[in-house]
């Protein structure tokens, strides 16, 4: 029960972060003029951002503590 | 290759498979082998959140915007890390009320109000409609760009086709068809649709495999790769602008950040999510995979959007071609016949799979929730008297999947051709979102209450139809555009898109706005200004604290009243069928450990709530409540009465934690006790043990002194040699004995703790100096040979020079005694490592078996066969070596071979102060 509620606020801090990296002030940080190895900036963040975010509840959800 | 006949062919090949794949689920599931039993399988039939929206709808959106399709998919992957908490709440409390739609949750939820069942219902149905129109579009138009290949032309003259030639409408009567035969072929008492799940699984990798299939042939087949296409984007420079999209744009980031709450609701409240996510979820566990794969699910169709819509633009520069065909016009324009067959299938597959879940789940609700309700209270429908209903359900589940996807035609008609695919469905989204006030306030907060959840959904749904559906028909001509530009009678303050003189939003934002603040503000005002009924207050609790409650009877509690036991299986056989009937009585009884019919079952609380529950399976709980009602006869329970029953069991749960506690605390308790007993007992044995070793020791000798001493008083004439002799021995047995009793005596000291110490700093070289040289004479005389091995000079120990004196005498004569009788040789080491002093005393006796290495420590132990060899010692020597170092903080071990003589060291740990300079002026 201890790692269940462990995790689950591990999520809902998870969440938050992602609010936070989801939305204006971080995401005008990112939309701007330019490329990452051919990519353009804002575009290249968003994946990016977002496959880490997703990697995050994979480790949270599948760890043992 | 792309006639008309291949398409249709293939499509209904296709379908054809889907329902073999469905079929094969459905008797795997028959025989108790699920193959939907997976977190794997469940996780993809959650990608039927990705319609032909997602397929075609995505790359049009982007096409205009850039990254504006994203928050529709990260929005959900926000939510999924909460569905950790909120998701398996729903789960549990919708398999222990044995809910069948999202109607019947939030009906449930206050008070099994069938009002409020047909309140949601009704916003669903027609939320829904535009979401259904655009998969009738979407097919439809995917249809049509194919058969004209290879010329590419755009299917917007639909609205003047004869009725007969119209695809919508013939798509929209195949897959009416084909869900019929689908998800109803017959009524299932738990609402499960296996076999549904088992093909959405497989059209979530079709759709998936044909978008990426379409993605890395337009990425790295017509151009080089993301950053080509992109590199040829930015040349552009109207496409260059799209590369920083959220800029310059009117409410750029609160459009963003609206559309990513609306998606977040929309993945909960989704009649199809909520079916697929929570009605057929088989095994809460498997929620725990589809945290993270339902997010890479969506991550991967997403990840050849922006290419493709560029690709799109790039190639079809003037604008002729819509957008949303980009994803089959391309291929098409490569002539990549096959591909393009694969893209239709794929969009096919994405529509289908929303259309068959969606209906089904709404066919549902319309049942259960809207129809069933007023049909039962109709009185001269005589339905109560009808011997078998589940014909009757059956017809109307059907008949609402027919209905459904005709109003989704007619909306298509009315409404589709003004909107992209995305704002239509985003308009759908809106209308969904109005459910999560009363479904998320009334799993967290007991005080909503049934009047509230009808205020905020009215309120909510009619904002949105004011904002969204109005203008929507209105901007198809069928209203007039006036209604939109000046506002209705010319108030503009009125006017729908920008209510109350809120301007500069896209119409979804703004809508969200204004239905987000009727609808919480009036379920919260509504909530706070009425009271529970006894049923609410009950349910409330029974939602609220799903994890505090026990099994599934926890409802039984809150009934009184008489019920016969024939009556409730006729009730029961009338709407699930007297097969499924029997059995469910069977499964009742069985747990019971009763054996029916031979034993009499009684028709108490807990029967009762069982028919309840299995019928609210089949026609939701409104409904159950209805029929059970009808033929029971119940006291109404007050609210104080529901209150106490509440409480009662609270103050259960409490004194049940207590008592655990108390019984933990008493185990423990009890495990310390029989050490403490073991520990005394071993004590005491130890006690007794010593007394008889002691004992035995001590008359050895004192035999022997008897006996010579009796020998020399019987016998006055007895050589003077002979004398000598045995006055010898008697001496030194007699020594024996007073060394025996001093070693006890010291034993018995150091044991109890009375010995006296004397710490001071001491040097080991000198120490070990002294002591050998000591011994050296008796050495000596022994012809043992002796080698010394001291360093230069080693840091001082703090103990008692005394004892630590003791302890190498002790050690120096066992090798004295045990070395070899010949050739005798004794070594004597000290060295420092590791911050310790050690003393290393070794001899080339017969050596110590492995077995005493440890056991040659304790009290009266000698190495050896103590049997046949002559015992050497006394036994203690090396226990009270042991007592000593151990004081000090040092240790000592044996180390040794047989036949290779024994190494005995000890240690001492060096102190923290410098030793004393040797050879000072003192």
């Amino acid at each position: 029960m201890e790692k269940f509620e462990v995790k689950a606020q591990r999520l809902v801090a998870l969440c938050m972060l992602g609010v936070v990296l989801f939305n204006y002030p971080v995401l005008a940080l990112f939309n701007v003029a330019g490329t990452v190895f051919g990519i353009p900036v804002l575009y290249a963040y968003i994946f990016s951002a977002w496959s880490l975010l997703t990697a995050c509840m994979a480790y949270i959800v599948e760890s043992k503590a | 290759m792309l006639q008309g006949w291949v398409i249709v062919a293939t499509s209904f090949a296709y379908l054809g498979l889907l329902f073999a794949i469905a079929y094969y689920a459905d008797r795997r599931a028959d025989a108790g082998r699920s193959v939907i039993a997976s977190p794997y399988i469940y996780s993809l039939s959650l990608g039927v959140y990705a319609t032909a929206w997602t397929f075609y709808g995505s790359v049009g959106r982007a096409a205009a915007d850039g990254v504006g399709f994203l928050p529709i998919y990260i929005g959900p992957t926000l939510m999924i890390a909460l569905w950790w908490v909120v998701m398996r709440k729903i789960i549990r409390i919708s398999k222990r009320n044995r809910i069948t739609s999202l109607a019947d949750f939030i009906a449930s939820r206050y008070g099994k109000s069938a009002l409020l069942g047909g309140l949601v219902t009704v916003i669903a149905v027609v939320g829904i409609l535009p979401y259904i129109s655009l998969q009738l579009k979407a097919v439809s138009n995917s249809f049509t760009i194919v058969l004209q290949y290879p010329r590419i032309v755009m299917p917007d003259k639909v609205g003047e086709l004869p009725l007969m030639q119209d695809t919508a409408l013939a798509v929209a009567l195949i897959l009416a068809a084909f869900t019929i035969v689908f998800g109803t072929r017959h009524l299932d008492a738990a609402e499960h649709h296996e076999g549904m799940v088992a093909a959405i699984a497989f059209e979530s990798l079709v759709k998936l495999l044909a978008f990426l299939a379409v993605g890395v042939f337009i990425t790295f087949g017509i151009y080089d790769g993301f950053g080509d296409v992109f590199a040829r984007a930015a040349d552009v420079p109207k496409l260059a602008a799209m590369m920083t999209p959220l800029e310059g744009v009117a409410g750029g980031y609160a459009s963003w950040m609206w559309l990513t709450i609306l998606s977040m609701l929309a993945i909960m409240f989704l009649p199809r999510q909520f079916q697929v996510a929570v009605i057929e979820n088989v095994d809460e566990k498997h929620l725990n995979k589809a945290i993270w794969l339902f997010p890479v699910y969506m991550i991967a169709i997403n990840i050849f959007v922006l290419p493709i819509a560029f690709g799109g633009l790039l190639h079809f520069p003037g604008g002729h071609v819509d957008a949303d065909t980009f994803v089959l016009t391309l291929p098409m324009v490569e002539h990549q016949e096959l591909l393009a067959l694969l893209v239709f299938i794929g969009g096919l597959s994405a529509a289908t799979g929303m259309v068959i879940v969606e209906t089904i789940a709404l066919s549902t609700m319309v049942c259960n929730d809207l129809l069933m309700p007023i049909l039962l209270r109709l009185p001269w429908l005589k339905l109560n008297q009808r011997k078998d209903l589940t014909g009757l359900l059956l017809g109307i589940r059907r008949g609402a999947i027919v209905l459904v996807l005709l109003l989704g035609y007619l909306y298509f008609r009315l409404a589709g051709e003004a909107y992209a695919l995305v704002s239509i469905g985003l308009i759908s989204f809106a209308a969904v979102a109005q459910f999560a006030p009363a479904a998320l306030g009334g799993i967290f907060w007991k005080g909503g209450t049934r009047r509230g959840a009808l205020l905020g959904l009215s309120a909510g749904f009619a904002v949105w139809i004011y904002t969204l559906l109005l203008p929507a028909i209105a901007r198809s001509g069928w209203l007039p555009i006036g209604l939109l530009e000046q506002g209705p009678f010319g108030i503009e303050l009125l006017k729908p898109q920008q209510l109350f003189g809120l301007t500069r939003l896209d119409h979804i934002t703004h809508a969200m706005i204004w239905s987000m603040l009727a609808n919480i503000g009036a379920y919260v005002l509504g909530s706070l200004s009425s009271t529970h009924s006894a049923e609410e207050h009950r349910q409330a609790s029974l939602f609220v604290d799903v994890f505090k409650q026990g099994g599934e009877g926890g409802g039984a509690r809150f009934w009184r009243g008489t019920a016969s036991v024939p009556e409730l299986y006729r009730l029961l056989a009338r709407f699930v069928g007297s097969v499924s009937a029997e059995s469910a009585i069977n499964d009742y009884t069985r747990a019971k450990g009763l054996q029916y019919p031979k034993d009499p079952l009684q028709a108490d609380a807990e029967f009762v709530h069982y028919v309840e529950m299995q019928l609210a399976g089949a026609i939701g709980a409104a409904s159950a409540r209805i029929m059970v009602a009808s033929v029971v006869k119940e006291e109404a329970l007050t609210v104080e009465e529901v209150r106490e029953i509440l409480d009662e069991a609270s103050q259960v749960v409490v004194y049940s934690h207590r008592l655990e506690q108390k019984s933990r605390e008493l185990e423990a308790a009890t495990a310390e006790l029989r050490v403490a007993n073991e520990r005394l007992t071993e004590l005491d044995r130890l006690k007794d043990d010593f007394i008889s070793t002691v004992t035995h020791e001590l008359r050895t000798p004192l035999t022997s002194i008897r006996a010579f001493s009796e020998i020399l008083l019987d016998d006055p004439d007895m050589e003077l040699e002979q004398r000598r002799n045995f006055l010898g021995i008697i001496t030194k047995e007699t020594a024996r004995l007073s060394r025996l009793i001093n070693q006890v005596l010291d034993l018995a000291k150091l044991e109890s703790g009375a010995a006296e110490w004397q710490e001071s700093s001491i040097d080991m070289k000198e120490l070990v100096a002294d002591t050998v040289a000591g011994m050296s004479q008796l050495f000596r005389e022994k012809d043992v040979r002796l080698e010394v091995d001291l360093p230069e000079r080693v840091p001082a120990v703090t103990a008692d020079f005394d004892r630590i004196v003791q302890v190498l005498l002790n050690l120096l004569s066992n090798a004295m005694k045990f070395c070899d009788r010949e050739h005798g040789e004794v070594r004597v080491a000290l060295t420092e490592h590791d911050a310790q002093l050690q003393v290393a005393v070794c001899d080339n006796g017969p050596g110590i078996s492995a077995d005493d290495h440890a056991a040659i420590f304790d009290k009266f132990r000698q190495g050896g066969d103590t049997l046949t060899d002559k015992p050497q010692g006394t036994g203690l020597g090396l226990h009270i070596s042991r007592h000593i170092v151990e004081r000090f903080g040092g240790k000592i071990w044996a180390e040794s071979r047989p036949g290779e003589g024994a190494c005995f060291y000890f240690t001492l740990p060096i102190s923290a102060a410098p030793a004393p300079a040797k050879g000072g002026n003192t």
